[in-house]
C-alpha cells in the first residue's frame, strides 16, 4: 500500500464515524476500526522490507519552490512509531465503545480520534519538515478537539486550552528552528538534512535551531518546566488520555528527537539541555506521581516521568542510550496505555478514582487486578517484564554519564527517580487493590465485560512476553529503529540476567527503597504536604491572564467602537508608510512629454473638480450631494471616453445610472440632512489627513504618467495577439472573456455573492420586528398626487424594447467593438428598472417571471459550461475557440465560444444589478401602495367600466 | 493633460476620504463612492495617456494603441464597486432602520472621541 494512502486512510475515514453513527454505535466503532485496521495492514506489508533495513518512500512535489514536498518515507523508527499508533489506536477504539456512554456523541469522538491518528502517522511518516510541521500543528489542533471532548465540564475545556496554548506555541518555536535548519542544509527533505551532520553543528545558527526545535519537543512530550499541561489533560476521556499519553501525542516529541538524533546529539549543548531536562523531569514526575491520590493524575505524572527517562536517555548522545531509548518507548507504551485503561475500568466500576476512596479491589475485580498488577510491576521495573529490561537498560547507561565533571550525580539521581517510579507503580497495586475489602465505594464494582478488558489485555500479554522473549519478539523491531535513529548498526540483545552489574545493584536499591518509601508513605505525605510547591496552573492562569490583560488595554485603546478613528489611524499609518517608501526610494527623471493641454479637459476639470467640492461642502443636504455627484461621476466616464478608453465610459456611465438609483431609493429610508457634530478641532484633523492623503495620490500618479515603463509591459503581447488568438479586434473585451477569462469568471460570481448577500439581508430585516415600522413609515415629504404619471409610464414602455434592443446590439459587437457582456447587462438592467420606477414595483414584479437569482446562476453556469468545454478538447479551463462563417445574402459573422462566456457575464450582471434594487425596493412596500393599473388609460379595464357605469 | 487628471485625482481622493471620516453612514458611503472614482481613474492612468489611440485594431499597419490592460482591470472593478457600493448601502440602511441610528461609531462611543 502506497505510503500517500496510509497518511490519508485516517483522515479520509474521518468521515465514515460521523455519517455512519446514524446507523447505530457499532457501526461506528467498526467503521474506524476498519479504517485504522487498513491502514495497519497496509504497514505491515511493508514491514518485512523495512526490518530488512530498507526505506520505503513516496515522493510528490507539492510547492517546490517553497522546498514543501508531500514526501514520506518509512524506516524502522517510522515503522514503530506507525506501528504503535495505529496497533494501539486500535485496541482504543475497541475500548472507547464501550467505555464511552450513551449521552456522549460518538461518531463525534471516533472522527476526531481519525483525525488525531492521522496526523500522529503523517508526523513519523513525513520526509519533509515542513510536512511535518503541518502534521505537527494538526496533532495540537486535533487533540485540543479530543481533550475537549467533554465540552460540558470545565476542567476539559481549561485543560484543552492549556494543551493547545502550551504545545500549539511550542510548535510556533519549531517552525522557526526547522525553517532554520532547512536554511543551513539547503533542503527540506528529512533525508538530505540527516546526510549532513558536520554542517549543521558547525553553523552558528546550530544553537538557535537547536533551541527552538527543542522547545517544541519539549512542549510535546511534557518535559519540565512545560510538564503541567499533561496532567490537566487528563480531563479527556479515559481513552482519550490513554491514547495520547502513551503511544501517541506525547511521544511525538521523542519521536522528533529521536528523528534529528543523527545531526543535532553528540554536542555539549545537545548533552546539558536534553540529557539535564529529561533527568529533572524525571525525578519530578516521579515524586509528584507518588503523592497523587487521582490514578489518572497518578499516571499522567508518571508518563511525565518517564517520557523524562527517555528524553534523558536520548540527551546521553551514545548509541548505547538510544537504542535503550528506543525500547523503553516501546515498553512504555504497552504497560502504560493498559494502565490507563485500567484506571478507566475502575472508574467505570466504582464510579470514583479516588485511591482514597479505594482498595481491597482484588475480591471484587480479580481480572483486573491481575492487569493492573503485571502491568504496573512493569512499570516498577520489576522482572520478568519488559519494563525492568528496559530500566536496567537505562541505569547502565545513566553510570557511564558525566554530568559537569561529576560521575555520581546521574546515577544517584536516576536510582532516586527509579525509587519514587517503585514506590508509586506499587502504590497503585496496594492502594488501589490490595488491603481489606470495603463497604464504602460509591458503587459496589465487579469485573467489566469482554470489550473493557480486552484491550489492556492484549497488550499486559505483550508486556509479558517482550519480558521473557525480548529477542524474539522486541529485538528485530528495536534494531530497525535503533539503526534509523542512529544511523549505523547497533548491536541490541536484552536479557533478564546480565550478572551481578552495578544497573543490577542500582535496581535492587530503588525496589527496596521504593517498598519502604511506600510503607512510608503516610509520613511521606506530610512532608510533601509542607513542602512549598508552586501551583503550575496558577502560574500559568496568571500568565495567560496577564497576557490577555495587556492585550485588552492596548486593543482597547484603539478598538473603541469608533470606525471613524479605524479609518483615521490607518490612514495615517498608510501615509507614514508611504511617506518613508518616499524618503527612501529615488524617483527617475520624467521621460514622458506631457500631452498638450487644451480648452476640452480644462472644461471638464472645472466641472470635476467643483462637483467633487461642493459634494464635500453641501454633503449635508444629501440628495443634494446625490445630484452632484452623479455630475462627478458623468464627467469621470466623459474622461476615460476623451482618453480612449470607449468601454470604460460606456461601463462608468450605466453604472452611474443603476448607482444613483440605488442611493436614491436608499435616501428614501433615511433622514435627508446629516447634522453638524465634528467639533472645529476634529474638521480640521480630517481635512489634514485628507489633503496628506490626495496630495500623495495626485503626486503619485502625476510621477507615474510621466515616466515610462520601466520593465517592457505585457500588454504587447494582448495587442499582437487579440485577433489573431482571441479572434476579437477589441482588445479590452478579449482580454476580459479571453486572456484573464477566469479573472472574469470570479468577478461574475462576486457580483453575484454580493446581490445575494443584499437579498439575504432585506429577508432578515423583512423578517424582523423592523418590517412593522417600514409598513407604519410616514414619508419625509409629501408624495407626489399621481406616483405613476402618465408620460413616464408610456415614455418607459416605448424604450424598453429600445434599451434591449442596443443592449443586444451591444453585447454583439462587444468582441470587435466597445461593448460587451458587463455593458450590455447594465443596459439590459436599465432597461427593467426604468419599467420598476415609472409603471410601480407590484406591476413591473407581475410581469417578471424569471427570477433574479436564476438569472445571476444561470449567468454563472453559462459561462462555467463554456469554459469546461474546453476540456473536451485536451485543452485547459477557458480556452476560448472561435471561427467564421459567412451566411448567403450577410456579412461575414464571427462564432467565438468567447461570446457564449460573455453571454454569461451578460446573464450574472443583469440578475446582480436587478436583485439588488429590486431587493431595496421591497423595503418601500405598503399597503395599499401597489396600483394595479399604473396606466389609468385602459378602458377595458373592469373597475374602469363599472365607473362608468356607475355613472 | 497629465497635471489635470492627477489634480483629478488628488482632489477625489481628498474629498472621498474626508467625507469617509464623517459619522454618519450617508456621508461616509458617498465618500466611498468619490475614492472608487479616484481610484478607478488611478488604475487607468497607470497605463499612460494617449489621446485617440483606443486599443480598438484597426485595419492600418501603423496604428498605435494606448495600453489595454488596465482598461480591462478597471472596468471589472467599476462594476465590482457598485456591488460593493450595493452592499454597503444595504448594510447601512438595515442598520438605520433596525437601530434608528445612522451613526457609524458604535453606540456609546459617538462623538467626538476619535
Amino acid at each position: 500500500m502506497s505510503l500517500f494512502l496510509i497518511a490519508a486512510l485516517p483522515f479520509l475515514g474521518a468521515v465514515f464515524p460521523a455519517l455512519l453513527i446514524r446507523a447505530g454505535r457499532n457501526a461506528a466503532a467498526a467503521s474506524t476500526g476498519a479504517v485504522t485496521l487498513l491502514a495497519l495492514i497496509g504497514l505491515v506489508l511493508h514491514a518485512p522490507a523495512v526490518l530488512r533495513g530498507e526505506t520505503v518512500s513516496a515522493r510528490l512535489d507539492w510547492l517546490p519552490d517553497l522546498g514543501l514536498n508531500a514526501n514520506f518515507h518509512l524506516d524502522g523508527l517510522g515503522l514503530l512509531f506507525a506501528g504503535l499508533i495505529l496497533g494501539i489506536g486500535l485496541l482504543i477504539i475497541a475500548y472507547a465503545r464501550f467505555y464511552l456512554s450513551r449521552e456522549d456523541p460518538m461518531g463525534q469522538f471516533y472522527s476526531y480520534l481519525l483525525l488525531f491518528q492521522g496526523a500522529m502517522v503523517g508526523i513519523v511518516l513525513s520526509d519533509n519538515i515542513l510536512l511535518l510541521l503541518v502534521f505537527w500543528e494538526l496533532t495540537s489542533l486535533s487533540s485540543f478537539l479530543l481533550i475537549g471532548y467533554w465540552k460540558h465540564l470545565p476542567e476539559g475545556r481549561q485543560g484543552a486550552r492549556m494543551a493547545l496554548a502550551v504545545t500549539g506555541s511550542g510548535g510556533l518555536a519549531m517552525i522557526g528552528g526547522m525553517l532554520i535548519l532547512g536554511h543551513i542544509v539547503g533542503s527540506y527533505d528529512l533525508s538530505v538534512i540527516l546526510q549532513n551532520k558536520d554542517l549543521i553543528q558547525a553553523s552558528p545558527l546550530y544553537a538557535p535551531a537547536l533551541i527552538l526545535i527543542l522547545i517544541g519537543a519539549f512542549t510535546k512530550s511534557a518535559q519540565f518546566p512545560f510538564h503541567f499541561w499533561l496532567p490537566h489533560a487528563m480531563a479527556a476521556p479515559t481513552p482519550v488520555s490513554a491514547y495520547l499519553h502513551s503511544a501517541t501525542m506525547v511521544k511525538a516529541g521523542l519521536f522528533l528527537m529521536a528523528r534529528m538524533w543523527p545531526v543535532l546529539s553528540g554536542t555539549e549543548l545537545w548533552f546539558y539541555l536534553v540529557a539535564t531536562t529529561g533527568l529533572v523531569t524525571m525525578v519530578l514526575g516521579a515524586v509528584i506521581a507518588l503523592f497523587k491520590d487521582d490514578l489518572k493524575a497518578l499516571l499522567a505524572f508518571s508518563t511525565v516521568s518517564h517520557l523524562g527517562l527517555i528524553t534523558m536517555l536520548l540527551g546521553f548522545g551514545t548509541k548505547a542510550a538510544a537504542v535503550a531509548a528506543v525500547f523503553h518507548i516501546v515498553n512504555h507504551a504497552t504497560f502504560k496505555a493498559a494502565l490507563f485503561m485500567n484506571a478507566g475500568i475502575v472508574d467505570h466500576a466504582a464510579h470514583t478514582r479516588d485511591i482514597k476512596q479505594l482498595g481491597g479491589l482484588r475480591h471484587l475485580m480479580p481480572l483486573t487486578f491481575t492487569l493492573a498488577g503485571v502491568a504496573a510491576l512493569s512499570m516498577a521495573g520489576i522482572p520478568p517484564f519488559n519494563g525492568f529490561l528496559s530500566k536496567e537498560m537505562m541505569l547502565e547507561e545513566a553510570t557511564h554519564a558525566i554530568w559537569a565533571g561529576t560521575p555520581w550525580l546521574v546515577p544517584a539521581l536516576a536510582v532516586f527517580g527509579a525509587l519514587f517510579s517503585v514506590a508509586y507503580s506499587l502504590r497503585y497495586i496496594a492502594h488501589v487493590f490490595l488491603g481489606p475489602r470495603r463497604h464504602d465505594y460509591p458503587t459496589l464494582p465487579h469485573d467489566p465485560g469482554a470489550g473493557l478488558w480486552l484491550p489492556p489485555a492484549v497488550l499486559v500479554v505483550l508486556v509479558v512476553l517482550i519480558g521473557l522473549f525480548p529477542n524474539v519478539i522486541a529485538t528485530p523491531i528495536v534494531t530497525a529503529a535503533a539503526n534509523a535513529v542512529t544511523g549505523a548498526d547497533v548491536y541490541f540483545h536484552p536479557a533478564l540476567w546480565h550478572g551481578l552489574t552495578p544497573a543490577l545493584y542500582m535496581s535492587v536499591a530503588a525496589v527496596l527503597g521504593g517498598a519502604l518509601l511506600l510503607g512510608g508513605h503516610r509520613a511521606a505525605l506530610g512532608i510533601w504536604n509542607n513542602l512549598p510547591r508552586p501551583e503550575a496552573k496558577a502560574i500559568f492562569d496568571a500568565i495567560v491572564g496577564a497576557a490577555t490583560g495587556t492585550s485588552r488595554r492596548f486593543s482597547d485603546r484603539l478598538h473603541n467602537g469608533s470606525l471613524a478613528r479605524y479609518s483615521a489611524i490607518f490612514l495615517v499609518f498608510t501615509l507614514a508608510i508611504a511617506y518613508y517608501a518616499f524618503a527612501s526610494g529615488t524617483l527617475g527623471p520624467e521621460t514622458r512629454a506631457p500631452l498638450p493641454v487644451t480648452a476640452m479637459p480644462v472644461l471638464g476639470w472645472i466641472c470635476l473638480v467643483g462637483s467633487t467640492l461642493s459634494v464635500v461642502a453641501f454633503h449635508r443636504n444629501r440628495l443634494l450631494a446625490l445630484v452632484l455627484i452623479g455630475v462627478t461621476g458623468l464627467i469621470v466616464s466623459m474622461t476615460f471616453n476623451y482618453l480612449s478608453a470607449p468601454d470604460l465610459a460606456l461601463t462608468q456611465i450605466s453604472v452611474e445610472v443603476v448607482t444613483i438609483i440605488l442611493l436614491l431609493l436608499a435616501l428614501n429610508f433615511m433622514p435627508q440632512q446629516t447634522p453638524r457634530e465634528s467639533s472645529p478641532g476634529r474638521r480640521s484633523r480630517d481635512v489634514a489627513i485628507s489633503v496628506v492623503a490626495g496630495l500623495g495620490v495626485g503626486g503619485l500618479i502625476y510621477a507615474l504618467m510621466t515616466r515610462d515603463f520601466v520593465l517592457p509591459s505585457i500588454s504587447e503581447y494582448h495587442l499582437a495577439n487579440s485577433y489573431k488568438g482571441g479572434g476579437g479586434n477589441n482588445v479590452v473585451n478579449v482580454i476580459l472573456v479571453d486572456f484573464r477569462g477566469f479573472d472574469t469568471f470570479g468577478e461574475i460570481i462576486v457580483l453575484g455573492i454580493a446581490a445575494i448577500i443584499i437579498f439575504a439581508i432585506t429577508e432578515a430585516v423583512l423578517g424582523s420586528r423592523v418590517r412593522a415600522r417600514l409598513l407604519n413609515r410616514k414619508p419625509w415629504s409629501p408624495l407626489a398626487g399621481d406616483s405613476h404619471p402618465l408620460m413616464m409610464v408610456v415614455a418607459t414602455r416605448v424604450m424598453m424594447p429600445i434599451a434591449l434592443m442596443v443592449a443586444a446590439y451591444i453585447f454583439f459587437r462587444g468582441h470587435n467593438m466597445p461593448g460587451g457582456g458587463f455593458i450590455a447587462g447594465l443596459i439590459a438592467a436599465i432597461a427593467v428598472v426604468m419599467q420598476y420606477m415609472a409603471s410601480g414595483f407590484s406591476w413591473a414584479t407581475d410581469r417578471q417571471r424569471l427570477p433574479y437569482h436564476g438569472i445571476i446562476g444561470t449567468g454563472v453556469l453559462v459561462a462555467a459550461v463554456t469554459g469546461m468545454g474546453a476540456w473536451f478538447n485536451g485543452l485547459p479551463f477557458l480556452t476560448s475557440a472561435f471561427g467564421y462563417v459567412h451566411p448567403p445574402y450577410l456579412e461575414k459573422f464571427e462564432l467565438a465560444t468567447a461570446a457564449l462566456f460573455d453571454l454569461g457575464v451578460f446573464l450574472a450582471v443583469l440578475g446582480a444589478v436587478l436583485l439588488a434594487l429590486q431587493s431595496l425596493a421591497r423595503y418601500a412596500w405598503q399597503p395599499g401602495i401597489a396600483s394595479e393599473h399604473p396606466m389609468d388609460i385602459n378602458p377595458e379595464r373592469d373597475d374602469a367600466t363599472q365607473t362608468i357605469e356607475g355613472h | 493633460m497629465e497635471i489635470l487628471l492627477a489634480s483629478a485625482v488628488g482632489i477625489l481622493t481628498a474629498s472621498g476620504i474626508y467625507l469617509i471620516l464623517r459619522q454618519r453612514t450617508f456621508p461616509v458611503i458617498i465618500g466611498l463612492s468619490l475614492l472608487s472614482y479616484a481610484v478607478n481613474l488611478f488604475l487607468f492612468a497607470t497605463g499612460r495617456l494617449a489621446l485617440n489611440q483606443p486599443p480598438i485594431l484597426s485595419k492600418y499597419a501603423d496604428a498605435s494603441y494606448t495600453d489595454p490592460l488596465p482598461q480591462a482591470l478597471v472596468l471589472t472593478a467599476i462594476v465590482i464597486s457598485f456591488g460593493m457600493t450595493a452592499v454597503v448601502v444595504m448594510i447601512a440602511l438595515s442598520s438605520y432602520l433596525a437601530a434608528r441610528d445612522d451613526h457609524i461609531d458604535m453606540a456609546g462611543n459617538g462623538g467626538d472621541d476619535a
